[in-house]
């Protein structure tokens, strides 16, 4: 089947889509996005975190079919001219190990933050419970997050 | 495989009358995993995330409707004060992401003995409507799970809305895991004070072939509370009835030993759950509050 939907403000179509493929395999493997990372296909490790609809979700849980007309922002389209301010908090605070769930914990915290400028531990802690991380024991990412909402507190 | 996609709820209906065998999709939380690892490949998928009226929730007097589709994430957000219950539970559900996507009414379709959101309706009492093209039906939730995996559901019915009575007392929601965030439950339990009827219901998740209900235990407490002028007198629980309460609703378990763990702990855990449940409702309830008895983040 076609599928289309806009990825990262731009209206993409995908055809011969499998109609049991996930998004995350449309994007990867038939839009050029690779960002996206898949891991765990089951929803357990949030590297594949994209925003449908603004919100953010599994896309290896979403049905191709599913994100017909929708609207998707993978992690390829958090940056502008230059990094943005989670990114650059995630390079800054050494947040970034082998790399594999930094996709997936970029849209994640860049949604955390919009929901709440300055969360509390715990409220980053939540934000992120559904990405795992298997190098950095999380402190590093912590850091980037308390460091990303300072900066926007600043530029406030 | 073909993809369905219809529009509506009329629509909808019709797709799955004339295709019985096909799959409802919402939030995929669970078919598509299930998919991606191949262990199923259905002939049709039936996406209802364009049924717009399973987006939403209403009342109707002292119930909410319950949208099939309404996630969890809402559910936490927007139903703490009426259904404190069931957003306690809905809380414990995985993931921020996949609170996003997943419903109630794919827990229900699913019907596994480990949904986190059937002890909360089982002690809710719930009704669950699901319809087809020849009529629509409610379904009390003490009939809708018939096996493990298994519900009431006819092969051309959807399930559409989930109508719980709005809270009138305390409610609680506790699940053994080993984390607080993306896990299935080794065993849960859910429990509601319902001061209007003089009642107390439970529910058992991940202890039984099905979710099931604690009936010797909401029994002998609802016995219990009227006989010792509970209700009105609003004194503290004796220790020895909690202690009942508790070997009863362990009692009501059926458990497996499985890779989460053994019958013998979930029959202990179940007993503590419910000493535990039944101490911060009833609390609770002498404080003169409803909803949820504790704060945020303790699950």
């Amino acid at each position: 089947m076609r599928v289309t939907f806009t990825v990262n403000g731009r209206e993409q179509q995908a055809d011969d889509v499998w109609e049991g493929e996930s998004l995350l395999y449309v994007l990867r493997e038939r839009m050029g996005l690779p960002g996206s990372k898949n891991a765990c296909e089951q929803g357990e490790c949030g590297s594949c975190t994209v925003r449908l609809d603004g919100v953010p979700v599994c896309a290896c849980l979403v049905a191709a079919g599913q994100a017909e007309g929708r609207d998707v922002v993978t992690v390829e389209g958090l940056a502008g001219d230059g990094l943005s301010a989670v990114q650059q908090a995630f390079v800054d605070a050494g947040a970034v190990q082998c790399g594999f769930c930094t996709p997936g914990l970029l849209v994640a915290a860049d949604d955390l933050l919009e929901q709440n400028p300055s969360p509390s531990d715990a409220d980053i802690r939540e934000g992120l419970s559904g990405n795992l991380c298997r190098c950095t024991g999380y402190e590093k990412i912590l850091d980037a997050v308390r460091l990303a909402a300072a900066r926007r507190g600043e530029g406030a | 495989m073909d993809f369905l996609r219809p529009a509506g709820w009329a629509e909808a209906l019709a797709a799955k009358a004339e295709h019985p065998a096909a799959v409802p999709i919402a939030g995929g939380t669970d078919l598509m995993v299930e998919i991606n690892f191949d262990h199923r490949r259905p002939e049709y998928l039936l996406d209802l995330n364009r049924v717009a009226e399973l987006q939403e929730w209403g009342t109707d007097g002292g119930s909410v409707r319950l949208g099939a589709s309404v996630p969890y994430a809402r559910i936490v957000a927007e139903l703490r004060g009426a259904l404190p219950g069931l957003a306690r539970a809905a809380h414990t559900v995985a993931s921020p992401q996949i609170r996003n996507r997943g419903g109630v009414g794919g827990n229900l379709g699913t019907a596994s003995p480990a949904g986190d959101a059937h002890p909360a309706l089982l002690a809710a009492g719930a009704e669950v409507e699901v319809e087809s093209v020849r009529g629509s039906r409610r379904i009390p939730i003490d009939e809708f799970f018939t096996g493990v995996k298994r519900n009431a559901l006819a092969p051309d019915e959807l399930i559409k809305w989930v109508h719980v009575k709005k809270a009138t007392g305390p409610q609680e929601f506790s699940k053994v895991g080993t984390r607080n965030a993306m896990v299935i439950a080794v065993c849960a339990f859910g429990i509601a004070l319902h001061p209007d009827t003089r009642t107390v219901r439970t529910g058992i998740g991940s202890a039984a072939p099905t979710p099931v209900r604690a009936a010797a235990a909401e029994e002998f407490l609802t016995a219990a509370l009227a006989e010792g002028n509970f209700w009105d007198s609003g004194r503290t629980l004796p220790p020895a009835l909690a202690a009942q309460f508790a070997e009863l609703a362990a009692g009501a378990c059926n458990p497996i030993d499985d890779v989460r763990g053994s019958a013998r702990y979930r029959r202990h855990a179940v007993g503590v759950m419910a000493r535990r449940t039944l101490g911060w409702t009833w609390e609770s309830y002498r404080r003169g509050t409803a909803g949820p008895t504790r704060g945020e983040g303790a699950a």
